[in-house]
């Protein structure tokens, strides 16, 4: 391999690590933009979201490699249901345990947030046993460069690579059209800069906080569907793993601002991957934490966020 | 040697019984104790899911002593079987093991502690052991850092030897020899420059380190011994760099739980398949889980191989394969993992009782006689044991390094593929 084919190599490596990394941010990000809290137990739930996917799967008879017409039909299937199933966890866990808490000083729901996790992480870990869970090979592995090209290079692209990316943008998108172009993303807009007002103005805070835990755990669900189809492994003990990479890149992109989250998590992403050729596996969570520290010290709204002093 | 065993015990017995007692060879085998009883404890689970294991071993210290008749220079041996499991969990517990070894200790007629099955509950009951110079021979903890610094935590193994002597011994090869016999295998192989992961845990690390230090002296290029962070469900990145790096060998020291399967897969993924490169671990990796984690696809595409302590019972040769149908005949079923190691154990113990006889009968308190046996097994050399000939090190370890290497094949298993036997590794 030449030193630009590395390079390619590990971008290629940054972008579908950061991608689902951005998804999860998405949902720290928008929970903390509309109730200031950090949602812990977020994490879990991306890690259910795999689980549950797999349950999907099983239940719809599929234990081995998707045919080109199941592609179609049963995959966008299971990628409805996980969403819908997380979605509906999300709002579940919001409503037994912070909405009871709503007016709570805010390091009650914060707490309550790290009880879910652990809770989260009993119910995994009943469910599926301790040890590590194969995930089958739905979705199939094809090298594009060699397979469909016939180009003999030494970068590997594969479907699996485009999964990732296919599956997460489009995602994104359609939560930045949600959040700017309807009504609903416009309460969601108001209430995150003031829950009062908008509360005064008519906006229905409690149904817009439902949404956007809704939203939140859809898009978890997605990321635990994606990363189950792309790395086919999963452990009770990963969501912890994932949320701290993926709260990381939501404070590094700037808490609340949803472009800022996807952005840092891609961000993310390329760096540990370079840091991982370029320097050492060993070190690459102590850079990855680093830059965020000098991020957060000349920074301190992150990349994209706005100035919240003003906001007590 | 190709005597048999017993006929070699009886001999020796015999001649002994006759310089000692002077008449009566032909009363060997009768259960007569003209000098007294001694006894010997097990300690190791004997519950739940480790009850098998547990009685293996039990049956094997069994046959030891039965070798002789349950006499030895005139002393019956008597064994007393303890569980170190609390009925709470069923796994080994501290408080229990640190119990059974006081009640050993406590015990006069106590002469060796036989035990323990796992290397934490061995951190327990070897400073109780040793400060009653009593010796502790296990026939299972394969940990380095309880007799060794290599592969060790800092402060091992001193801290289980308040009393400044070794009397703790294992007549297995611990995990760090692996390493060792895995980079000479790899060299065999054909291998010609390695690149070595470690999942940065005691286990892992430890055989890491030692296959880079013999692979560096037996002139095998290594480009780098990295840790990984195996919590990371991608390894890609790294897996690319190692790809880019040409080596043509990946050796992983690591378990079954710290991301194996994530690297064998992926392996796959990035382009790292035979013949360009190879994959190769410790016997942490020799499940069968590992193989449905990983696919067989990859496992078979990367060549896999496994090195593995001592040899699989069926390849044992001279007493080694006696020893192994002996037991089968004896209790009907295949040993356990470890239950022809407990047998050793039970045999350098009667041996070691046998020549510190006259010590023994010398010996003015329990702790005379049990200092006696402890120096006597420390001394243990040229044993004739059930992987070849071996004499004890200063650290209680065997000096031998008989290793036997597995490699993934296709099978008609439901995983689809197996681990075969492939060699024997000295």
């Amino acid at each position: 391999m030449t030193w630009w084919e590395v390079l390619v190599q590990q971008t290629i490596n940054g972008l579908t690590r950061g991608a689902v990394f951005a998804l999860i941010a998405l949902g720290y990000t928008m929970v903390y933009g509309i109730i200031e809290l950090i949602n812990f137990a977020h994490g879990d739930v991306f890690m259910l979201g795999l689980f549950i996917s797999l349950a999907w799967f099983t239940l719809l008879g599929v234990t081995r490699t998707l045919t080109a017409w199941q592609l179609v039909t049963v995959l966008p299937l299971v990628f409805v249901l996980t969403m819908l199933s997380t979605a509906v966890l999300n709002v579940a866990i919001d409503r037994a345990a912070y909405r009871p808490l709503r007016r709570s000083p805010r390091l009650a729901p914060l707490i309550t947030a790290i009880g879910v996790s652990f809770m989260l992480e009993n119910v995994a870990l009943l469910w599926k046993g301790p040890a590590p869970i194969a995930y089958p090979d739905v979705f199939p592995s094809v090298d594009i460069l060699r397979d469909w090209f016939g180009v003999d290079s030494a970068i590997f692209v594969t479907t699996k690579d485009v999964l990732v990316v296919a599956a997460t943008v489009p995602l994104m998108l359609a939560l930045q059209w949600f959040v700017t172009r309807t009504t609903w993303g416009k309460a969601m807009r108001a209430t995150a800069q003031d829950r009062e007002t908008a509360a005064a103005m008519g906006i229905n805070v409690e149904r817009t906080i439902v949404l956007t835990f809704f939203l939140g755990g859809a898009l978890a669900g997605a990321a635990g569907l994606i990363q189950g189809m792309y790395y086919n492994i999963g452990q009770w003990w990963m969501g912890y793993q994932a949320g701290l990479r993926a709260f990381t890149a939501a404070v590094l992109g700037g808490i609340g601002n949803m472009p800022g989250a996807a952005l840092g998590g891609l961000f993310i992403g390329f760096l540990s991957a370079w840091s991982d050729q370029y320097i050492s596996a060993r070190w690459t969570n102590a850079l990855v934490f680093s830059i965020l520290i000098l991020v957060l010290v000349f920074r301190p709204h992150g990349l994209l966020g706005e100035r919240t002093a003003d906001k007590v | 040697m190709r005597r048999s065993r017993i006929t070699a015990v009886t001999i020796a017995l015999g001649t002994l019984l006759a310089l000692v007692a002077g008449t009566d060879v032909g009363r060997v085998g009768a259960q007569q104790c003209p000098k007294g009883k001694l006894r010997l404890y097990t300690s190791w689970p004997m519950q739940g899911a480790m009850l098998p294991e547990g009685t293996g071993m039990k049956n094997g210290v069994e046959l030891a002593v039965s070798e002789v008749n349950g006499v030895v220079a005139g002393y019956c041996l008597e064994i007393v079987g303890l569980d170190d499991a609390s009925p709470q969990t069923g796994k080994w517990d501290g408080a229990v093991e640190a119990e059974n070894a006081n009640k050993a200790v406590a015990d006069p007629l106590a002469i060796v502690y036989i035990g323990t099955y796992n290397s934490g509950a061995a951190k327990v009951s070897i400073p109780i052991t040793n400060r009653a110079h009593m010796a502790q021979v296990t026939p299972a903890n394969t940990y380095p850092g309880l007799t060794k610094k290599r592969g060790a935590a800092p402060g091992e193994p001193e801290i289980y030897r308040p009393g400044g002597f070794v009397n703790y011994f294992r007549p297995i090869p611990a995990d760090d020899i692996q390493g060792a016999v895995g980079a000479k295998w790899a060299k065999r192989l054909g291998a010609k420059k390695v690149y070595i992961l470690n999942d940065q845990e005691l286990y892992g690390k430890g055989i890491a380190d030692v296959f880079e230090a013999t692979a560096k002296k037996i002139g095998l290029p290594v480009v780098a011994n990295e840790g990984m962070d195996w919590k990371q469900p991608d390894q890609k990145p790294l897996l690319t760099k190692i790809r880019a790096s040409g080596a043509d060998l990946v050796y992983l020291g690591g378990v079954i739980e710290t991301g194996a399967q994530v690297v064998i897969r992926q392996m796959k993924e990035v382009g790292l398949t035979a013949p360009r490169t190879r994959f190769m671990g410790p016997d942490g990796l020799l499940e069968e889980e590992l193989l449905k984690g990983a696919t067989c696809d990859a496992a078979l595409a990367t060549d896999m191989r496994v090195t593995f302590a001592g040899l699989p019972f069926e390849k044992m040769r001279g007493i080694g394969a006696r020893t192994y149908e002996t037991y089968k005949s004896k209790y009907g079923k295949e040993p356990t993992s470890y239950a022809l190691y407990a047998a050793e154990g039970g045999r350098v113990i009667v041996a070691a009782i046998r020549r510190a006889a006259p010590e023994i009968e010398r010996a003015k308190d329990v702790t005379g006689k049990r200092e006696a046996v402890r120096r006597a097994i420390a001394s243990t050399k040229n044993f004739e044991g059930i992987n070849g000939k071996w004499s004890f090190d200063e650290n209680g370890d065997v000096d031998y390094d008989t290793m036997s290497g597995f490699k993934a094949v296709k099978a008609d298993t439901p995983v689809g593929c197996k681990f075969q036997f492939e060699t024997i590794l000295e």
